[in-house]
Protein backbone atom coordinates (compact mmCIF):
# COMPACT_ATOMS: atom_id res chain seq x y z
CA UNK A 1 0.00 0.00 0.00
CA UNK A 2 1.65 2.90 -0.81
CA UNK A 3 1.37 6.15 1.33
CA UNK A 4 -1.17 8.20 0.12
CA UNK A 5 -1.51 10.82 2.69
CA UNK A 6 0.26 14.23 3.72
CA UNK A 7 1.45 13.22 7.35
CA UNK A 8 4.82 12.09 7.51
CA UNK A 9 5.55 8.92 8.44
CA UNK A 10 8.01 6.98 9.84
CA UNK A 11 8.91 2.90 9.59
CA UNK A 12 6.86 0.93 12.69
CA UNK A 13 10.15 -2.39 11.91
CA UNK A 14 7.63 -4.53 12.61
CA UNK A 15 7.44 -6.45 9.16
CA UNK A 16 4.14 -6.08 8.03
CA UNK A 17 2.49 -3.11 9.89
CA UNK A 18 4.19 -0.65 7.62
CA UNK A 19 1.81 -1.92 4.86
CA UNK A 20 -0.95 -1.95 7.15
CA UNK A 21 -0.31 1.77 8.68
CA UNK A 22 0.26 2.88 4.93
CA UNK A 23 3.65 4.09 5.67
CA UNK A 24 3.96 3.74 9.19
CA UNK A 25 3.72 5.54 12.49
CA UNK A 26 2.88 9.28 12.51
CA UNK A 27 6.36 10.98 12.79
CA UNK A 28 6.70 13.20 15.77
CA UNK A 29 3.72 12.23 17.64
CA UNK A 30 2.82 9.82 20.35
CA UNK A 31 1.64 6.01 19.37
CA UNK A 32 -0.20 4.30 22.16
CA UNK A 33 -0.09 -0.12 21.89
CA UNK A 34 -2.52 -1.57 23.93
CA UNK A 35 -3.01 -4.66 25.04
CA UNK A 36 -3.45 -7.58 27.91
CA UNK A 37 -0.67 -8.72 29.77
CA UNK A 38 1.85 -10.85 27.54
CA UNK A 39 0.61 -9.47 23.98
CA UNK A 40 3.92 -8.40 23.07
CA UNK A 41 3.36 -4.46 23.66
CA UNK A 42 6.93 -4.34 25.41
CA UNK A 43 8.46 -6.84 22.37
CA UNK A 44 6.58 -4.31 19.96
CA UNK A 45 8.71 -1.33 21.67
CA UNK A 46 11.86 -2.70 22.04
CA UNK A 47 11.58 -3.54 17.89
CA UNK A 48 10.60 -0.31 16.99
CA UNK A 49 13.67 1.19 18.87
CA UNK A 50 16.08 -1.91 17.42
CA UNK A 51 14.88 -1.30 14.10
CA UNK A 52 14.92 2.25 14.01
CA UNK A 53 18.42 2.16 15.33
CA UNK A 54 19.87 -0.16 12.50
CA UNK A 55 17.61 0.45 9.80
CA UNK A 56 17.00 4.25 10.03
CA UNK A 57 19.58 5.09 12.62
CA UNK A 58 17.62 6.94 14.61
CA UNK A 59 18.58 6.51 17.96
CA UNK A 60 16.11 5.21 20.97
CA UNK A 61 14.84 5.57 24.57
CA UNK A 62 13.39 2.65 26.20
CA UNK A 63 11.88 3.93 29.55
CA UNK A 64 11.19 0.92 31.86
CA UNK A 65 8.97 0.85 34.07
CA UNK A 66 8.69 -2.91 34.64
CA UNK A 67 11.81 -4.53 33.67
CA UNK A 68 15.41 -3.56 34.82
CA UNK A 69 17.21 -3.07 31.45
CA UNK A 70 19.99 -6.54 32.48
CA UNK A 71 15.83 -8.09 31.99
CA UNK A 72 14.95 -6.15 29.07
CA UNK A 73 18.37 -7.00 27.28
CA UNK A 74 18.09 -10.93 28.16
CA UNK A 75 14.74 -11.18 27.29
CA UNK A 76 14.70 -10.28 24.11
CA UNK A 77 18.42 -11.58 23.01
CA UNK A 78 16.25 -14.61 22.12
CA UNK A 79 14.95 -12.79 19.71
CA UNK A 80 18.38 -11.70 17.77
CA UNK A 81 18.36 -8.21 19.44
CA UNK A 82 21.75 -7.53 20.76
CA UNK A 83 20.41 -4.07 23.27
CA UNK A 84 23.98 -3.96 25.37
CA UNK A 85 25.77 -3.81 22.08
CA UNK A 86 23.27 -0.75 20.64
CA UNK A 87 23.32 0.81 24.32
CA UNK A 88 27.39 0.66 24.27
CA UNK A 89 27.59 2.26 20.45
CA UNK A 90 25.66 5.22 21.67
CA UNK A 91 22.43 4.09 20.12
CA UNK A 92 19.99 2.89 23.00
CA UNK A 93 19.15 4.25 26.17
CA UNK A 94 17.35 1.84 28.53
CA UNK A 95 16.21 4.07 31.48
CA UNK A 96 14.80 1.65 34.98
CA UNK A 97 12.00 3.45 36.67
CA UNK A 98 11.24 1.80 39.44
CA UNK A 99 7.91 3.36 41.38
CA UNK A 100 7.35 1.60 44.60
CA UNK A 101 4.08 3.19 46.17
CA UNK A 102 5.20 1.43 49.87
CA UNK A 103 8.51 3.60 49.96
CA UNK A 104 6.32 6.67 48.87
CA UNK A 105 4.55 9.11 50.94
CA UNK A 106 2.89 11.90 49.67
CA UNK A 107 2.37 15.40 50.88
CA UNK A 108 1.54 18.90 49.41
CA UNK A 109 2.02 19.77 45.51
CA UNK A 110 4.52 17.93 43.11
CA UNK A 111 4.77 17.31 39.69
CA UNK A 112 6.75 14.87 37.66
CA UNK A 113 9.25 17.51 36.35
CA UNK A 114 11.75 14.55 37.42
CA UNK A 115 10.48 12.25 34.70
CA UNK A 116 10.70 15.06 32.61
CA UNK A 117 14.31 15.72 33.45
CA UNK A 118 15.15 12.00 33.08
CA UNK A 119 13.50 11.93 29.56
CA UNK A 120 14.86 14.70 28.49
CA UNK A 121 18.50 13.99 29.63
CA UNK A 122 18.61 10.41 27.88
CA UNK A 123 16.71 12.05 24.91
CA UNK A 124 19.52 14.75 24.57
CA UNK A 125 22.43 12.30 25.59
CA UNK A 126 21.73 9.94 22.56
CA UNK A 127 19.81 12.27 19.80
CA UNK A 128 17.00 10.63 20.40
CA UNK A 129 14.38 10.19 17.27
CA UNK A 130 12.18 7.77 19.02
CA UNK A 131 10.83 7.05 22.38
CA UNK A 132 9.38 3.87 24.24
CA UNK A 133 7.36 4.10 27.58
CA UNK A 134 6.49 0.90 29.09
CA UNK A 135 4.27 1.46 30.51
CA UNK A 136 3.19 4.87 31.95
CA UNK A 137 0.29 3.26 33.83
CA UNK A 138 3.10 2.11 36.39
CA UNK A 139 2.46 5.69 37.83
CA UNK A 140 -0.52 5.37 38.77
CA UNK A 141 0.27 2.45 40.97
CA UNK A 142 2.67 4.66 42.54
CA UNK A 143 0.88 7.59 43.38
CA UNK A 144 -2.22 8.96 44.54
CA UNK A 145 -2.77 11.76 42.80
CA UNK A 146 -4.57 10.69 39.85
CA UNK A 147 -5.83 14.23 38.61
CA UNK A 148 -2.76 15.62 38.81
CA UNK A 149 -1.17 12.20 36.99
CA UNK A 150 -3.39 12.72 34.58
CA UNK A 151 -2.84 16.42 33.51
CA UNK A 152 0.88 15.54 33.80
CA UNK A 153 0.82 12.28 31.10
CA UNK A 154 -1.44 15.12 29.25
CA UNK A 155 1.87 17.63 29.59
CA UNK A 156 4.32 14.67 28.93
CA UNK A 157 2.81 13.65 24.97
CA UNK A 158 2.47 17.61 24.38
CA UNK A 159 5.92 17.99 25.22
CA UNK A 160 7.27 15.06 23.35
CA UNK A 161 5.34 15.93 20.51
CA UNK A 162 7.09 19.72 20.85
CA UNK A 163 10.38 17.34 20.68
CA UNK A 164 9.39 16.34 17.68
CA UNK A 165 9.68 12.75 19.52
CA UNK A 166 8.15 9.39 18.14
CA UNK A 167 6.72 7.69 20.66
CA UNK A 168 5.28 4.33 21.75
CA UNK A 169 3.14 4.30 24.66
CA UNK A 170 2.19 1.00 26.35
CA UNK A 171 -0.88 0.59 27.83
CA UNK A 172 -2.52 -2.54 29.71
CA UNK A 173 -6.04 -3.30 28.68
CA UNK A 174 -9.05 -2.31 30.73
CA UNK A 175 -11.73 -4.43 31.98
CA UNK A 176 -14.26 -1.70 29.89
CA UNK A 177 -11.72 0.61 28.14
CA UNK A 178 -8.70 -0.21 26.40
CA UNK A 179 -6.70 1.15 29.24
CA UNK A 180 -7.09 0.71 32.35
CA UNK A 181 -5.90 4.37 32.85
CA UNK A 182 -7.74 5.64 29.67
CA UNK A 183 -4.73 6.82 28.52
CA UNK A 184 -6.21 6.68 24.85
CA UNK A 185 -8.00 9.96 25.66
CA UNK A 186 -4.88 11.59 25.41
CA UNK A 187 -3.36 10.06 22.64
CA UNK A 188 -5.40 11.01 19.59
CA UNK A 189 -3.12 9.88 16.92
CA UNK A 190 -2.51 6.62 16.50
CA UNK A 191 -4.20 3.65 18.92
CA UNK A 192 -2.85 0.04 17.92
CA UNK A 193 -4.44 -2.69 19.80
CA UNK A 194 -2.90 -6.25 20.67
CA UNK A 195 -4.56 -9.27 20.92
CA UNK A 196 -3.92 -12.66 22.53
CA UNK A 197 -5.77 -15.30 22.39
CA UNK A 198 -6.61 -19.21 22.49
CA UNK A 199 -9.24 -20.68 20.00
CA UNK A 200 -9.25 -24.39 20.20
CA UNK A 201 -5.77 -24.65 22.22
CA UNK A 202 -4.06 -22.80 19.14
CA UNK A 203 -2.87 -19.65 20.43
CA UNK A 204 -3.36 -16.59 18.06
CA UNK A 205 -2.28 -13.19 17.99
CA UNK A 206 -3.92 -10.41 16.64
CA UNK A 207 -3.49 -6.59 16.16
CA UNK A 208 -6.46 -3.95 14.72
CA UNK A 209 -5.48 -0.07 14.14
CA UNK A 210 -8.38 1.26 16.21
CA UNK A 211 -7.58 4.74 15.30
CA UNK A 212 -5.07 6.90 13.20
CA UNK A 213 -5.59 10.30 12.40
CA UNK A 214 -5.20 11.61 9.29
CA UNK A 215 -4.43 8.54 7.26
CA UNK A 216 -6.20 5.44 5.97
CA UNK A 217 -5.55 2.64 7.25
CA UNK A 218 -6.35 -1.24 7.15
CA UNK A 219 -9.02 -1.59 9.79
CA UNK A 220 -9.21 -5.30 10.28
CA UNK A 221 -7.70 -8.08 12.48
CA UNK A 222 -4.30 -8.51 11.55
CA UNK A 223 -2.53 -11.69 12.34
CA UNK A 224 1.07 -11.58 13.95
CA UNK A 225 3.28 -13.59 15.09
CA UNK A 226 6.13 -13.70 17.50
CA UNK A 227 9.26 -15.63 16.71
CA UNK A 228 12.52 -15.94 16.57
CA UNK A 229 12.79 -12.50 14.45
CA UNK A 230 10.65 -10.72 16.63
CA UNK A 231 7.55 -9.37 15.87
CA UNK A 232 6.02 -9.35 12.32
CA UNK A 233 2.28 -8.58 11.10
CA UNK A 234 0.65 -10.57 8.05
CA UNK A 235 -1.50 -7.89 6.10
CA UNK A 236 -2.49 -9.57 3.16
CA UNK A 237 -5.78 -8.88 3.64
CA UNK A 238 -4.86 -5.19 2.87
CA UNK A 239 -3.84 -6.37 -0.40
CA UNK A 240 -6.00 -5.17 -3.62
CA UNK A 241 -6.68 -6.65 -6.89
CA UNK A 242 -4.10 -4.87 -8.68
CA UNK A 243 -2.12 -7.82 -9.69
CA UNK A 244 -1.30 -7.93 -13.30
CA UNK A 245 -2.02 -10.90 -15.59
CA UNK A 246 0.38 -12.33 -17.47
CA UNK A 247 -0.22 -14.09 -20.60
CA UNK A 248 2.68 -16.39 -20.70
CA UNK A 249 1.77 -20.25 -20.83
CA UNK A 250 2.78 -22.76 -18.48
CA UNK A 251 2.97 -26.43 -19.20
CA UNK A 252 1.22 -28.57 -15.99
CA UNK A 253 4.06 -31.05 -15.98
CA UNK A 254 2.17 -33.44 -18.08
CA UNK A 255 2.48 -32.80 -21.84
CA UNK A 256 -0.98 -34.86 -22.59
CA UNK A 257 -3.02 -32.57 -20.36
CA UNK A 258 -1.75 -29.77 -21.38
CA UNK A 259 -3.29 -30.46 -24.79
CA UNK A 260 -6.32 -30.45 -23.14
CA UNK A 261 -6.00 -26.87 -22.74
CA UNK A 262 -6.65 -24.51 -26.29
CA UNK A 263 -2.86 -22.73 -25.40
CA UNK A 264 -1.63 -25.35 -24.78
CA UNK A 265 -0.62 -25.15 -21.13
CA UNK A 266 -1.82 -22.57 -18.04
CA UNK A 267 -1.41 -18.98 -18.19
CA UNK A 268 1.92 -18.35 -16.12
CA UNK A 269 1.34 -17.22 -12.13
CA UNK A 270 -2.34 -18.68 -11.73
CA UNK A 271 -3.76 -21.19 -9.56
CA UNK A 272 -4.85 -24.16 -9.81
CA UNK A 273 -6.52 -25.99 -7.76
CA UNK A 274 -7.03 -30.26 -7.83
CA UNK A 275 -9.97 -31.80 -5.87
CA UNK A 276 -10.64 -35.81 -5.83
CA UNK A 277 -11.49 -38.00 -2.94
CA UNK A 278 -8.78 -39.91 -1.50
CA UNK A 279 -6.52 -42.32 -4.09
CA UNK A 280 -7.19 -40.31 -7.42
CA UNK A 281 -3.76 -39.03 -8.30
CA UNK A 282 -3.52 -35.68 -6.24
CA UNK A 283 -0.24 -35.82 -5.42
CA UNK A 284 1.20 -37.47 -8.40
CA UNK A 285 -0.38 -34.74 -10.93
CA UNK A 286 1.51 -32.42 -8.14
CA UNK A 287 4.70 -34.47 -8.59
CA UNK A 288 4.03 -33.81 -12.54
CA UNK A 289 3.80 -29.86 -11.71
CA UNK A 290 6.94 -29.79 -9.60
CA UNK A 291 8.38 -32.06 -12.29
CA UNK A 292 7.23 -29.33 -15.04
CA UNK A 293 8.85 -26.70 -13.10
CA UNK A 294 11.91 -27.88 -12.54
CA UNK A 295 12.39 -29.02 -15.75
CA UNK A 296 11.74 -25.09 -17.05
CA UNK A 297 14.82 -24.54 -14.13
CA UNK A 298 12.14 -22.29 -11.95
CA UNK A 299 12.44 -23.31 -7.92
CA UNK A 300 9.96 -25.48 -6.67
CA UNK A 301 8.51 -24.50 -3.35
CA UNK A 302 6.18 -27.99 -1.90
CA UNK A 303 4.32 -27.68 0.94
CA UNK A 304 3.39 -31.46 2.44
CA UNK A 305 1.29 -31.64 5.13
CA UNK A 306 1.10 -35.56 4.94
CA UNK A 307 3.77 -37.23 3.55
CA UNK A 308 7.41 -36.72 4.89
CA UNK A 309 9.99 -35.29 1.96
CA UNK A 310 11.44 -39.29 1.47
CA UNK A 311 8.25 -40.27 1.36
CA UNK A 312 6.68 -38.06 -1.35
CA UNK A 313 10.11 -38.82 -3.29
CA UNK A 314 10.18 -43.07 -2.77
CA UNK A 315 6.30 -42.65 -4.10
CA UNK A 316 6.94 -40.57 -6.81
CA UNK A 317 9.86 -42.75 -8.12
CA UNK A 318 7.65 -45.65 -8.50
CA UNK A 319 5.32 -44.01 -11.55
CA UNK A 320 8.42 -42.44 -13.07
CA UNK A 321 8.99 -39.04 -11.51
CA UNK A 322 12.19 -38.42 -9.93
CA UNK A 323 12.96 -35.69 -8.07
CA UNK A 324 16.01 -36.33 -6.37
CA UNK A 325 18.04 -35.00 -8.93
CA UNK A 326 16.02 -31.81 -8.12
CA UNK A 327 16.47 -31.95 -4.67
CA UNK A 328 19.87 -32.01 -4.79
CA UNK A 329 20.42 -29.16 -7.03
CA UNK A 330 18.29 -27.25 -4.54
CA UNK A 331 16.16 -26.26 -7.43
CA UNK A 332 12.64 -28.15 -5.06
CA UNK A 333 12.24 -27.65 -1.72
CA UNK A 334 10.12 -29.78 0.29
CA UNK A 335 8.57 -28.43 2.94
CA UNK A 336 6.94 -31.28 5.40
CA UNK A 337 5.10 -30.28 8.61
CA UNK A 338 1.96 -31.20 10.67
CA UNK A 339 -0.92 -29.36 10.23
CA UNK A 340 -1.68 -28.97 13.78
CA UNK A 341 1.71 -28.01 14.22
CA UNK A 342 1.25 -24.37 14.27
CA UNK A 343 -1.91 -21.47 14.18
CA UNK A 344 -2.76 -20.91 10.84
CA UNK A 345 -1.01 -17.71 10.85
CA UNK A 346 2.42 -19.78 11.37
CA UNK A 347 1.64 -21.39 8.24
CA UNK A 348 1.13 -18.77 6.78
CA UNK A 349 4.01 -16.80 7.68
CA UNK A 350 6.64 -19.56 7.59
CA UNK A 351 5.32 -19.64 3.61
CA UNK A 352 5.94 -16.25 3.34
CA UNK A 353 9.35 -17.18 4.71
CA UNK A 354 10.28 -19.82 2.59
CA UNK A 355 9.03 -17.39 -0.10
CA UNK A 356 11.17 -14.46 0.92
CA UNK A 357 14.30 -16.43 1.12
CA UNK A 358 14.08 -19.45 -1.54
CA UNK A 359 12.08 -17.32 -4.28
CA UNK A 360 10.29 -19.99 -5.96
CA UNK A 361 8.13 -19.98 -9.09
CA UNK A 362 6.09 -22.78 -8.37
CA UNK A 363 4.36 -23.24 -5.10
CA UNK A 364 2.72 -26.17 -4.23
CA UNK A 365 0.41 -26.90 -1.54
CA UNK A 366 -0.32 -31.03 -0.72
CA UNK A 367 -3.14 -31.11 0.50
CA UNK A 368 -4.57 -28.20 1.17
CA UNK A 369 -7.90 -29.21 2.71
CA UNK A 370 -5.93 -30.67 6.25
CA UNK A 371 -5.52 -26.90 6.94
CA UNK A 372 -9.04 -26.84 7.68
CA UNK A 373 -7.89 -29.31 11.21
CA UNK A 374 -6.68 -26.36 12.51
CA UNK A 375 -8.82 -23.25 12.50
CA UNK A 376 -12.65 -22.23 12.06
CA UNK A 377 -14.01 -22.90 8.39
CA UNK A 378 -14.07 -18.88 8.71
CA UNK A 379 -10.47 -17.87 9.78
CA UNK A 380 -9.54 -21.33 7.07
CA UNK A 381 -11.27 -19.64 4.37
CA UNK A 382 -9.32 -15.86 4.81
CA UNK A 383 -5.94 -17.49 5.48
CA UNK A 384 -6.41 -19.78 2.11
CA UNK A 385 -7.60 -15.79 0.41
CA UNK A 386 -4.84 -14.21 2.13
CA UNK A 387 -2.28 -17.56 0.83
CA UNK A 388 -3.33 -17.21 -2.44
CA UNK A 389 -3.36 -13.61 -2.88
CA UNK A 390 0.22 -13.64 -2.00
CA UNK A 391 0.92 -16.21 -4.83
CA UNK A 392 -0.84 -14.05 -7.07
CA UNK A 393 1.13 -11.03 -6.22
CA UNK A 394 4.22 -12.78 -6.60
CA UNK A 395 3.55 -14.34 -9.83
CA UNK A 396 3.83 -17.47 -8.56
CA UNK A 397 2.51 -20.45 -9.76
CA UNK A 398 0.19 -22.05 -7.79
CA UNK A 399 -1.23 -25.78 -7.09
CA UNK A 400 -2.97 -26.64 -4.29
CA UNK A 401 -4.55 -29.86 -4.00
CA UNK A 402 -7.96 -30.67 -2.28
CA UNK A 403 -9.46 -33.59 -0.58
CA UNK A 404 -13.14 -34.36 -0.67
CA UNK A 405 -14.75 -36.66 0.96
CA UNK A 406 -17.11 -37.60 -1.67
CA UNK A 407 -17.19 -37.76 -5.07
CA UNK A 408 -20.43 -35.53 -5.13
CA UNK A 409 -19.23 -32.94 -2.60
CA UNK A 410 -18.50 -29.79 -3.28
CA UNK A 411 -17.49 -28.33 -0.52
CA UNK A 412 -18.19 -30.43 2.53
CA UNK A 413 -15.19 -28.91 4.30
CA UNK A 414 -15.06 -25.38 3.29
CA UNK A 415 -12.19 -24.85 1.23
CA UNK A 416 -13.21 -25.88 -2.05
CA UNK A 417 -16.12 -23.32 -1.56
CA UNK A 418 -12.98 -20.67 -0.46
CA UNK A 419 -10.33 -22.00 -2.96
CA UNK A 420 -12.37 -23.04 -6.24
CA UNK A 421 -13.78 -18.91 -6.56
CA UNK A 422 -10.27 -18.12 -6.34
CA UNK A 423 -8.42 -20.28 -8.58
CA UNK A 424 -8.01 -19.47 -11.96
CA UNK A 425 -7.97 -23.05 -12.94
CA UNK A 426 -9.94 -26.17 -11.45
CA UNK A 427 -9.02 -29.74 -11.78
CA UNK A 428 -11.32 -32.56 -10.80
CA UNK A 429 -9.97 -36.07 -10.57
CA UNK A 430 -12.06 -38.91 -9.92
CA UNK A 431 -11.76 -42.88 -10.01
CA UNK A 432 -15.10 -45.52 -10.50
CA UNK A 433 -15.73 -49.19 -10.89
CA UNK A 434 -16.54 -50.34 -14.24
CA UNK A 435 -16.51 -54.19 -14.57
CA UNK A 436 -14.68 -54.22 -11.32
CA UNK A 437 -11.86 -52.05 -13.03
CA UNK A 438 -11.06 -48.65 -11.58
CA UNK A 439 -11.65 -46.31 -14.18
CA UNK A 440 -9.47 -42.89 -13.89
CA UNK A 441 -10.50 -39.71 -15.13
CA UNK A 442 -9.82 -36.28 -15.10
CA UNK A 443 -12.25 -33.10 -16.11
CA UNK A 444 -11.24 -29.90 -16.36
CA UNK A 445 -13.69 -27.68 -14.43
CA UNK A 446 -12.61 -24.28 -15.51
CA UNK A 447 -9.96 -22.64 -16.94
CA UNK A 448 -10.46 -19.15 -16.63
CA UNK A 449 -9.74 -16.49 -19.67
CA UNK A 450 -9.05 -20.37 -21.97
CA UNK A 451 -10.71 -22.71 -24.23
CA UNK A 452 -10.23 -25.72 -22.55
CA UNK A 453 -11.50 -29.91 -23.37
CA UNK A 454 -14.97 -30.48 -21.79
CA UNK A 455 -15.33 -34.03 -21.00
CA UNK A 456 -14.16 -36.36 -18.50
CA UNK A 457 -11.01 -37.30 -19.81
CA UNK A 458 -9.60 -41.00 -18.76
CA UNK A 459 -6.28 -41.97 -17.74
CA UNK A 460 -4.29 -44.38 -16.18
CA UNK A 461 -1.51 -44.75 -13.72
CA UNK A 462 1.72 -47.17 -14.39
CA UNK A 463 5.35 -47.42 -13.69
CA UNK A 464 5.42 -44.74 -16.32
CA UNK A 465 3.95 -42.28 -15.20
CA UNK A 466 0.22 -40.89 -16.25
CA UNK A 467 -0.97 -42.09 -19.54
CA UNK A 468 -3.93 -39.36 -20.58
CA UNK A 469 -6.08 -40.91 -23.49
CA UNK A 470 -7.05 -37.33 -25.12
CA UNK A 471 -8.02 -38.84 -28.21
CA UNK A 472 -11.25 -37.33 -28.20
CA UNK A 473 -11.66 -34.40 -29.90
CA UNK A 474 -11.89 -31.44 -27.53
CA UNK A 475 -15.65 -30.56 -27.46
CA UNK A 476 -16.21 -26.91 -27.78
CA UNK A 477 -17.39 -25.39 -24.65
CA UNK A 478 -21.24 -24.22 -24.74
CA UNK A 479 -20.94 -21.19 -22.64
CA UNK A 480 -18.09 -18.72 -22.21
CA UNK A 481 -15.09 -19.44 -20.71
CA UNK A 482 -13.53 -18.05 -17.31
CA UNK A 483 -14.93 -15.21 -15.56
CA UNK B 1 22.09 6.82 71.87
CA UNK B 2 19.37 8.46 69.74
CA UNK B 3 20.58 11.62 70.01
CA UNK B 4 23.49 10.90 68.42
CA UNK B 5 21.77 9.58 65.35
CA UNK B 6 22.18 11.61 62.39
CA UNK B 7 19.95 12.44 59.85
CA UNK B 8 21.01 13.33 56.28
CA UNK B 9 18.57 14.48 53.67
CA UNK B 10 18.63 15.10 50.18
CA UNK B 11 16.14 17.42 48.39
CA UNK B 12 15.35 17.03 44.65
CA UNK B 13 14.29 19.93 43.14
CA UNK B 14 14.28 21.35 39.55
CA UNK B 15 14.65 25.11 39.40
CA UNK B 16 13.10 27.58 41.68
CA UNK B 17 9.91 26.62 41.56
CA UNK B 18 7.13 27.61 43.90
CA UNK B 19 6.56 24.38 45.24
CA UNK B 20 10.44 23.61 45.44
CA UNK B 21 11.43 26.60 47.65
CA UNK B 22 8.06 25.64 49.51
CA UNK B 23 9.45 22.47 50.03
CA UNK B 24 13.23 23.55 51.06
CA UNK B 25 11.64 26.21 53.52
CA UNK B 26 9.27 23.61 54.90
CA UNK B 27 12.05 20.96 55.68
CA UNK B 28 14.39 23.28 57.09
CA UNK B 29 11.77 24.38 59.48
CA UNK B 30 11.22 20.83 60.41
CA UNK B 31 14.66 19.94 61.40
CA UNK B 32 15.69 22.98 63.19
CA UNK B 33 13.09 22.46 65.27
CA UNK B 34 13.42 18.75 66.18
CA UNK B 35 16.55 17.65 64.90
CA UNK B 36 18.62 20.85 65.88
CA UNK B 37 22.66 20.15 64.95
CA UNK B 38 22.42 16.95 64.01
CA UNK B 39 20.81 17.32 60.52
CA UNK B 40 22.01 17.98 56.59
CA UNK B 41 19.56 19.10 54.03
CA UNK B 42 21.16 18.57 50.46
CA UNK B 43 19.55 20.53 47.38
CA UNK B 44 20.08 18.80 44.01
CA UNK B 45 18.38 20.80 41.03
CA UNK B 46 18.35 18.29 38.40
CA UNK B 47 17.87 21.29 36.00
CA UNK B 48 21.90 21.61 36.70
CA UNK B 49 22.83 18.30 37.21
CA UNK B 50 19.96 15.97 35.14
CA UNK B 51 22.21 12.84 35.71
CA UNK B 52 21.23 12.82 39.34
CA UNK B 53 17.53 11.94 38.92
CA UNK B 54 18.28 7.85 37.62
CA UNK B 55 20.10 7.14 41.03
CA UNK B 56 17.29 8.12 43.55
CA UNK B 57 14.54 7.03 41.28
CA UNK B 58 13.35 10.45 41.09
CA UNK B 59 10.30 11.12 38.83
CA UNK B 60 8.10 13.78 41.01
CA UNK B 61 9.46 17.01 42.05
CA UNK B 62 10.43 17.74 45.20
CA UNK B 63 11.13 14.54 46.22
CA UNK B 64 12.54 14.84 49.54
CA UNK B 65 14.74 11.33 50.47
CA UNK B 66 16.12 10.15 53.92
CA UNK B 67 19.72 8.67 53.15
CA UNK B 68 20.61 8.19 57.08
CA UNK B 69 19.36 6.98 58.83
CA UNK B 70 18.67 4.05 56.97
CA UNK B 71 15.97 2.73 54.94
CA UNK B 72 15.77 5.24 52.59
CA UNK B 73 12.40 6.78 53.15
CA UNK B 74 10.95 9.13 49.78
CA UNK B 75 8.64 11.74 50.59
CA UNK B 76 6.98 13.47 47.41
CA UNK B 77 5.43 16.93 47.36
CA UNK B 78 5.75 20.37 48.95
CA UNK B 79 6.17 18.89 52.47
CA UNK B 80 3.33 21.14 53.87
CA UNK B 81 1.58 18.37 56.18
CA UNK B 82 4.35 18.63 59.13
CA UNK B 83 2.80 15.72 60.76
CA UNK B 84 2.99 13.30 57.69
CA UNK B 85 6.45 14.49 57.03
CA UNK B 86 7.65 14.14 60.23
CA UNK B 87 5.78 10.53 60.30
CA UNK B 88 7.08 9.34 56.59
CA UNK B 89 10.84 10.57 58.36
CA UNK B 90 10.13 8.81 60.94
CA UNK B 91 11.20 11.53 63.12
CA UNK B 92 9.72 12.03 66.60
CA UNK B 93 8.65 15.61 67.78
CA UNK B 94 10.43 16.80 70.22
CA UNK B 95 7.54 16.74 73.03
CA UNK B 96 7.08 13.53 72.30
CA UNK B 97 11.07 12.87 73.08
CA UNK B 98 11.25 14.19 75.92
CA UNK B 99 8.46 12.12 77.76
CA UNK B 100 10.70 9.11 77.21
Amino acid sequence: MQQTTGIPKISTGIEGLDEVTGGGFPKGRPILICGSAGCGKTLFGIQFLVKGIVDHDEPGVFISFEETAADLTSNTSSLGFDLDKLTTEGKLRIDYIRIERSEIEETGEYDLEGLFIRLNYAIDAIGAKRVVLDTLESLFSGMQNEGLLRAEIRRLFAWLKEKGITAIITGERGDTSLTRQGLEEYVSDCVILLDFRVVDQIATRRLRIVKYRGSTHGTNEYPFLIDEHGISVIPITSLKLDYTASTGIVSTGLPPLDTLFQKGGIFEGGSTLITGTAGTAKTIMAGYFALGSCLRNEPVLLFSFEEAPDQTIRNLLTIGIDLRPFIASKLLMIHASRPTLHGLEMHLLTLNKLLAAFKPRTVIVDPISCLISVGSPVEVKAMLVRLIDTLKIRKINALFTCLMSSANSTGDNGTIEAVSSLADNWLSLQHELVDGKRKRSVLIVKSRGMEHHNDWVNFTISSTGINLKASLTPTPSTTANGK
Amino acid sequence: MENEQRWELRLYVAGQTPKSVLALKNITRYCQENLEGRYSIEVIDLLKTPQLAEGDQIVAIPTLIRKVPVPIRKIIGDLSDEEKVLVGLNIRPLPAKNKL
